[in-house]
């Protein structure tokens, strides 16, 4: 599709300067959103999915890269034009007891924004505005909410309301950072049920960062999922091929952590290989090479820790991985292959990939 | 064996919310935990599993109360003592010697201003029956051990402050610490919420390690029904502090006969095979002061009826199995609940090829 997207950030690196000396949280990404699709970042904690999204909501200035929006880089935004943007961008937090200021009523949290920018005239329309909005997010009757305090409401309505007041300024762009994640698993289904109606009603692109790669997987079937380590996308691809046919051990590693709700089948999943630390390493000091080597089951010396491995093309989506990119170029691996077998029990064979 | 080491008769526990007023958090419950087993307690937020947890090792905080029902344990020697009678020394002896809890929140549970060396001293000191002497080397050469069976380094643990662990670590350290005094019974309270998938992935690994190892009874309250098909023989699930269905993983997770547990269920994102439309349960769980007449589950549920709302459900008995294994659901039309786990077609056949492909690749 020539069409502009949304966001685009191109790049992306921001590096943080600790005592220990500077720290690259976010190692030049490079992703896409467009209006009505949703791209889920997926990672664990650390690797630099929430430094990310606050670069791409504008909230800090990434060190080098760009972040642009509908074609416009931030920094040669405006007043007017980023005026525009921080309205088109809102922003869920991940904690729905933190989020909300204590001391506003629903009602006074849901207009401060509309009244900030003007898009509201007089109390009624106010109210009115404020209880269509609740209506949106399914908090039915809204006259029953609007005059609440955030702690009279529970873990679940408290985060509607969250999303509530991030519909306000009509938004193109919704960055979800783990929002879901204190949710119980009942109310954490009709909230993405929710998402999921809006996006479509609305045609409002996400940014949804999560670290349950069930959740990616159902909130973003008809979009796509970047996986990140360390700063870095290591799988990056539609989600059904990612989800149904990963390629990365990282990503491979994650499904299969997902624990199910099926006695036989944990059962079976108790055999399943497992890495070979659990602990993640400092972003103070990197391995060399593909930074998932200490923790990678297909670790190969040699392979894997010299150079760090691009992203590639690789069965529909783009996979970060000497060990794939290798299997993938059958003349070289020809050769390769004998230098391996040298080492007996670390070479792997890899199952050739099902598409 | 054939005496439970722990039984639950009738248990009752409220909060004192006013100078008379008071709620009920958990009431009626009935409990046969035998030797070995790992029993999973289910449920929403506020259903009351974790003041149920709590209640089971006598340590709810001032404004919770014991209002009724009893507490019997099979102590090591054979004995067996009622919880409620004991006295505030018989008590503390009986923690973590014989019963031992982890507590929710690995990130908070160790005090931040004491090394993690200190916090086995203090455990072993204070709990241990009081014949041996618990001197510096001692003390490490327990911790040692201890932490070698959790897979961490003693020499880089022992000596740390808890801010300067992971996560994953603090959990390791925190279920070391729980085992320190060979309790027979150990109760963890939400052991994976908020550590990383692949930490708590490995996580349930070392339980499983430990459970084969000592043989511990487990008691485990967890919101995340995954967690519980992975660790759990026997599930309990609780809604508005009761519990409303019983029965073994099996019984629970392929068959549930109570629509709240279905509906649990079915609210668990797969991410294996294909994607499902879920559904969610409709509305929220009820407050503690105002709780629905007759079925708690009422207003929530499709297939309530006139019925429902008039008197409480007691558990029935739907499968007689031993050793508090049967299958009990206390719902009026659990004949009507057919559960069919959405998008994964039949349980049975699927997994089979998943998983070979799974071990094949990872």
């Amino acid at each position: 599709m020539s069409e502009t997207p949304l966001l685009k950030l191109s790049g992306l690196e921001q590096v943080f300067d600790t005592r220990k000396g500077p720290v690259a949280a976010v190692g030049g990404v490079d992703l896409e959103i467009k209006a009505g699709k949703v791209l889920c970042l997926v990672g664990e904690s650390g690797c630099g999915k929430t430094t990310t999204a606050r670069a791409a909501a504008g909230i800090t200035r990434p060190t080098s890269g760009a972040v642009e929006f509908r074609g416009k880089p931030l920094t040669a935004m405006n007043a007017a034009e980023r005026t525009e943007y921080r309205r088109s961008v809102q922003y869920i937090h991940q904690d729905p007891y933190a989020a909300l200021n204590p001391t506003r009523t629903v009602y006074s949290t849901l207009t401060a924004g509309l009244k900030r920018h003007g898009l509201v005239k007089g109390r009624t329309e106010a109210r009115a505005k404020a209880a269509e909005l609740l209506r949106l997010v399914d908090l039915t009757p809204p006259e029953s909410y609007l005059d609440s305090y955030p702690h009279q409401l529970s873990g679940g309505q408290r985060q509607r309301v969250n999303v509530a007041r991030s519909l306000a300024m009509d938004p193109k762009l919704l960055i979800c950072d783990e929002s879901t994640s204190m949710l119980d698993v009942s109310i954490r289904v009709s909230l993405l049920n929710t998402l999921g109606r809006l996006r479509d009603e609305l045609d409002v692109g996400f940014l949804f960062i999560t670290h349950d790669l069930a959740v990616a997987k159902y909130f973003a079937w008809d979009g796509e999922i970047a996986v990140m380590y360390l700063g870095k996308v290591v799988e990056h691809g539609p989600t059904p091929e990612v989800i149904g046919n990963p390629q990365h051990p990282y990503t491979k590693a994650l499904i299969g952590a997902v624990c199910e709700p099926d006695p036989d089948l944990a059962k079976a999943n108790r055999s399943a290989e497992q890495l070979r630390s659990a602990e993640i390493p400092s972003l103070h000091d990197l391995p060399a090479g593909c930074a998932f080597h200490p923790r990678c089951p297909a670790f190969e010396p040699g392979v894997c820790d010299g150079e760090r491995p691009l992203l590639q093309l690789a069965s529909r989506r783009n996979v970060a991985c000497h060990v794939v990119a290798r299997d993938r170029a059958p003349a070289a691996a020809d050769d390769r292959t004998l230098t391996f077998d040298a080492v007996p029990g670390l070479r792997r064979p890899e199952p050739e990939s099902a598409i | 064996m054939t005496d439970p080491i722990l039984s639950v008769r009738d248990l009752s526990i409220a909060y004192r919310t006013g100078r008379k007023e008071s709620v009920t958090a958990v009431s009626g419950i009935d409990l046969d935990l035998y030797e070995g087993q790992s029993l999973a307690l289910v449920g929403e937020s506020g259903c009351g599993k974790t003041t149920l947890g709590l209640g089971l090792l006598r340590l709810l905080p001032g404004l919770g109360e014991i209002t009724s029902g009893s507490l019997t344990y099979r102590l090591k020697d054979g004995s067996t003592a009622d919880l409620l009678k004991m006295k505030p020394e018989q008590l503390r002896r009986f923690r973590w010697a014989e019963a031992a809890m982890v507590f929710q929140g690995a990130m908070n549970a160790f005090n931040p201003v004491i090394k993690i060396i200190d916090h086995f001293a203090d455990t072993l000191r204070d709990h241990s029956d009081g014949k041996k002497q618990w001197t510096k080397a001692a003390v490490e050469a327990r911790a040692g051990e201890l932490l070698e069976t959790v897979r961490l380094d003693p020499d880089r643990v022992l000596q740390s402050y808890p801010h300067e662990l992971s996560g994953g670590m603090k959990q390791r350290a925190l279920i070391a610490l729980a085992i320190a005094l060979d309790p027979q019974v150990l109760v963890l309270d939400e052991p994976t919420t908020a550590l990383d998938l692949l930490t708590q992935r490995s996580i349930v690994q070392q339980l499983h390690e430990l459970r084969k190892k000592f043989g511990f009874t487990m008691v485990f309250i967890t919101h995340d029904l995954g967690l519980a098909a992975e660790l759990a023989d026997r599930v309990a699930t609780m809604y508005a502090g009761r519990i409303i269905e019983t029965g073994s993983a099996r019984d629970i997770f392929y068959e549930p006969k109570h629509p709240y547990t279905a509906g649990l269920i079915n609210a668990v994102m797969p991410v294996k095979g294909e994607r499902p439309q879920l559904e969610s349960i409709p509305g929220y769980p009820p407050s503690l002061k105002a709780m629905p007449s007759g079925c708690a589950f009422h207003p929530r549920c499709a297939f309530a009826t006139d019925a429902c709302k008039r008197e409480r459900i007691d558990l029935d008995l739907l499968t007689e199995r031993p050793l508090g294994m049967s299958h009990t659901a206390a719902c009026l039309h659990h004949d009507q609940v057919r559960f069919q786990r959405k998008g994964t077609g039949t349980s049975t056949e699927r997994p089979a090829s998943i998983v070979e492909s799974e071990t094949a690749d990872v």
